[in-house]
Formats: C-alpha cells, structure tokens, sequence
C-alpha cells in the first residue's frame, strides 16, 4: 500500500470490552485530501480522531503518520507538532487567560522565541479575521469566537493535516458559514467530523460514513466511484 | 457575517487596561508588591495616631483613585461586622482599668482600646489593599504572582480556577435547569437528598472528564511539562514613580509611629 499522510490499518478499539466502537477499521488520507467523516451520534467519530494523534491507542492494528509506524507516546509527539486537532469543545481547548496567550502556547512549546510567537499570532489571527483580540479574555468570548480562537491556536502550529471535530457544531448561521469560508481558503489535507451539510459542500472532496465500526464510502466528491449508493446532500 | 465577530469587539473585556485612570501602567507586580508592604507595615503599627493616619491614607487614596466602585466598597461589611462582634467582647475579658461594671460584668478599657484597634487596622489594610490592586484581572495577578517566584503549581492553580470556573458554574446551571424543567422542587425528603446527590457526583465526574481533556488538548498543542510565558513586561517609569510614592507614604507612617 502506498503510505499517505495517515493510515489507520485494521484498528480496533473498544472503551468497554462488551461495546467495540472501531473493529479491524481502515483509513488513509493522502495529501491535499478533505475528508468528510459522517456517522451517527456515538458511532466512533471522536475515537478515530483521537486515534489519529495518539490520544488513544488502538487495541490491535497499526497507526501509521507521515509513513512512520507510530506506537509509543513518543512517537505521537512528533507527530502532534504536524497534526492539529480542533477538539468538539472549544472551552476544552482555550486555557490561557488571553487570546494571544492562548494562541502561542503551541508555538512556544515548539520551541518557537516569545518574538517569533508574537508574529505568529498577529498573523494567524488576522487570517482568520479577528483582528485586535490579542487582549481578550477567553472565558468571555462568545461560543463562535471561541470557536475561531481554537482554530486559531491549531493553525499556529502550521501543522501539516488538520483534524477537525465538529467545527460548526452549537454555531448559529453567520459563525458557521464564516468557519466554513475560512476552512475553504486553507491549504491543509484535513479529515472533518460533522453532521453539517454546509461543511460536505465545498471544503470536502470524499465522503466516508463510519458505521458498525468500520469506515465506508459514502460517495465522491467528484461523482467518481460511489462505493455506496450516491446520496443527494440536503 | 464577519461583523458578528467584529461587532463583539466593541463590549468584550480585554486585559488591556482601561484608559484615563491612574494607575493604569502600574505593573501588576509593582501592585502586588505595594500591597503586601503596606499590609506588613500597617500590621506593625500599634499607635492609635499612626493607625488612624494609616486608614486616612487609604480613604483618601480610594477617593483620589476613584478605585473603589459601590460594590467593592460594601466588601468592608463582613470585616466591620466582625470588629463589631469584638468591639463586643473584648472588654469583657477584664483589664486594669474597668470602665463601667453592671453586676457581675465588667467593661475595661483595656479591651476596648483594643478592639477599636484592630478595627482601624484591618480596615486600612483592606481598604488599601483594595485600592492598590482594583482593577487588575484574576489572571494578571496570577501572572504578576508567577513571575516573583510564586511556585508554579500555585499560580496555575489560580488561573485554571478562574478559567474553569465559569465553565463548571454554566454546567450546574444546565443540570439546575434539567432538574427544574422535570418539576424538581427541593424538599426536606430522600428524593432531594439523593437528587443533589447525583447534581454533585455528577458535577464532579463531568469535571474529572473536562480536565482529562484539556491535558489532551494540551498535549495535542506540545505541552509537556512547562509554561512559557509570552509576556515579560518590563518595569517603566510609571513603576519607579508609584514606587517612590509608596515608600514615601511607609516610611511617613514608619516615622509617625516611633519617632
Ligand atoms: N471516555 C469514554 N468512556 C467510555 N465510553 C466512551 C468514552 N468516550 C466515548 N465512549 C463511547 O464510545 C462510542 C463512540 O464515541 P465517540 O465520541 O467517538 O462518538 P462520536 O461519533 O464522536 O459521537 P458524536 O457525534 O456524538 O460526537 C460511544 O458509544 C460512546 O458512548
Ligand atoms: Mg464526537
């Protein structure tokens, strides 16, 4: 098989020995991929995610990044600087009292000077249209702004592939469409878990459903190979 | 679409300090440290003259800073209500000089001096503990702790109680509401007992959740073992200035009271 940037290779999990959530499941994402991850509440999105970063460690088969063979949490720290992993919650994810604070951790545990940081977090913040928020308290921005802050604190650390759960979940209409406009213009191969069908639009090109815990096609972005039947989008 | 965020600009807080005060610009550690010197010196005094003067210069600097809002002023009630209960008892513990006795009590003067005192004390500490340290953030100040020494797992402490306090109070409230909504009504029976029971087992198991994911967030963004921090403010004149003042005023009461 050729190596991609991520590939889960007959990984099961199971939080309770009597309930697997993922059984001999695979995956692969190969660069400048956008892959949608559909699959009911509780089906196993979050676990596969988590999977991905080493944040759980599959019960049998083998996560391989970047083409190396991952096991160990040691290994998962290298490959945590190249992924970046937008959690379901934002409020997990922003601990620092400030925006700006918040947004450098990353950089500055990469070893990044507290000057270089500074840049990185005018500059990402601007990109991602949240100008003069360097000084604003976390705990008192809105669910959406948090949001884009977390986004903000992940793109930081110029990963490589981004893992995003839920990103337009608990949004209303104009945060949702914005995180959509700004997932859109990035350049990253991303996996996005989400029920969203604004976010199965545009910014994905493959669509895979997590069912029975193993991971299916549900169609093509470009219509190319439905393995299963293809599904109008709402 | 993108004023919604903009918009929100306008009436969020920030750390940046709100202009035209004066002691904007004073450094939260220059602050601190103030504070825990007048507090020591005003401990030290015993002379009521110099105590009086101490608690002058607290009102007088309250009032000239306009630091203290209605609502930070009634912060000196529970303080009062305790110097009341001792203004109460002390003299009755017996002394030299008996004021007044009624039967068998005895009011000295004694206990008196000394709990007019003690109230004249905690109240210039308080107050001007309260003036010197208005308006900095909870995380300023935990900031300004970290970085003159204060042991790390402290400060951090402070800052993650501030940050998710917020969080575990919205929680309650969610899980407050789900009780009410379901007609929940507290009583005095084994139904609410065992209902606030699952409120507080369930508040805490949903904290011990939150926190194992935010290591994970961490860990996912590099966090090993240490913080860096990415402000180290340097001290400008402003400090050297509200320094010479302080000092001025502790060595004032210093003088007042052994000269
Ligand atoms: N920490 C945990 N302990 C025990 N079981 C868990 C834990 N986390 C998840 N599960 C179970 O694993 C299954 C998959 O969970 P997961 O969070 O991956 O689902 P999901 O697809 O992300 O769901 P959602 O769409 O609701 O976010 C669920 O049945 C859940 O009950
Ligand atoms: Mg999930």
């Amino acid at each position: 098989m050729k190596d991609g940037l991520v590939v889960l290779d007959e990984v099961s999990y199971s939080y309770n020995p009597d309930r697997p959530v993922l059984r001999r499941c695979c995956f692969q994402l190969d660069a400048d991929e956008r892959v949608g991850l559909l699959g009911t509440n509780g089906s196993g999105k979050t676990t596969v995610l988590k999977m991905i970063v080493g944040l759980l460690k599959p019960d049998s088969g083998r996560v391989r990044i970047f083409g190396k063979l991952c096991r160990t949490e040691r290994d998962f720290r290298e490959v945590r600087r190249r992924v970046g992993f937008l959690f379901q919650d934002s409020d997990d994810q922003l601990f620092c009292p400030t925006v700006a604070e918040d947004v450098a951790f990353g950089p500055l545990n990469m070893g990044k000077s507290r000057e270089e940081a500074r840049q990185i977090v005018s500059r990402t913040l601007s990109l991602l249209g949240l100008p003069r928020f360097e000084d604003r308290i976390t705990y008192k921005l809105s669910g959406g702004e948090k949001r884009l802050v977390a986004l903000a604190a992940v793109l930081a650390m110029q990963p490589e592939v981004l893992l995003l759960d839920e990103p337009t979940a608990g949004l209303d209409d104009a945060a949702a469409q914005r995180v959509v406009d700004v997932l859109e213009e990035l350049p990253q191969a991303m996996v996005i878990a989400t029920h969203d069908p604004r976010l199965l639009d545009s910014p994905v090109n493959r669509l895979l459903r997590l069912s029975g815990g193993r991971l299916v096609a549900e169609s093509d972005g470009d219509g190319a190979i439905g393995h299963l039947q293809l599904q109008t989008k709402p | 679409m993108s004023n919604v965020i903009e918009n929100a600009g306008s009436y969020g807080a920030s750390l940046a300090p709100t202009n035209g005060w004066c002691l904007n610009g004073v450094d939260p550690r220059t602050r601190l440290i103030a504070a825990f010197c007048f507090s020591m010196v005003v401990t030290a005094l015993s002379s009521p003259t110099t105590l009086v003067a101490a608690l002058g210069i607290a009102v007088v600097g309250a009032g000239w800073t306009g630091a203290l809002t209605e609502q930070r002023w009634k912060r000196l009630i529970p303080i009062n209500l305790l110097v009341l209960l001792l203004l109460g008892l002390l003299p009755l513990g017996g002394g030299a000089t008996p004021v007044l006795s009624i039967g068998p009590i005895t009011v000295a003067r004694e206990g008196l001096v000394q709990a007019v005192l003690i109230g004249l004390k905690a109240n210039a500490i308080v107050l001007g503990v309260l003036v010197l340290l208005a308006r900095l953030e909870m995380a300023s100040i935990g900031h300004a702790l970290g970085t003159l020494g204060v042991p790390a797992k402290l400060t951090h402490l402070l800052l993650f109680t501030v940050r998710y306090l917020g969080v575990l109070q919205r929680e309650y409230g969610r899980l407050r509401a789900a009780m009410k909504v379901r007609g929940f009504r507290p009583g005095v029976d084994w139904h609410t007992y065992r209902s606030f029971g699952y409120l507080v087992g369930m508040l805490l198991l949903r904290s011990v959740d939150r926190a194992d994911r935010i290591v994970m967030a961490m860990k996912c963004r590099g966090f090993y073992d240490r913080f860096h921090p990415l402000d180290r403010a340097a001290l400008t004149a402003r400090d050297a200035w509200f320094t010479a003042i302080v000092l001025l005023v502790l060595a004032g009461l210093t003088v007042l009271e052994w000269a």
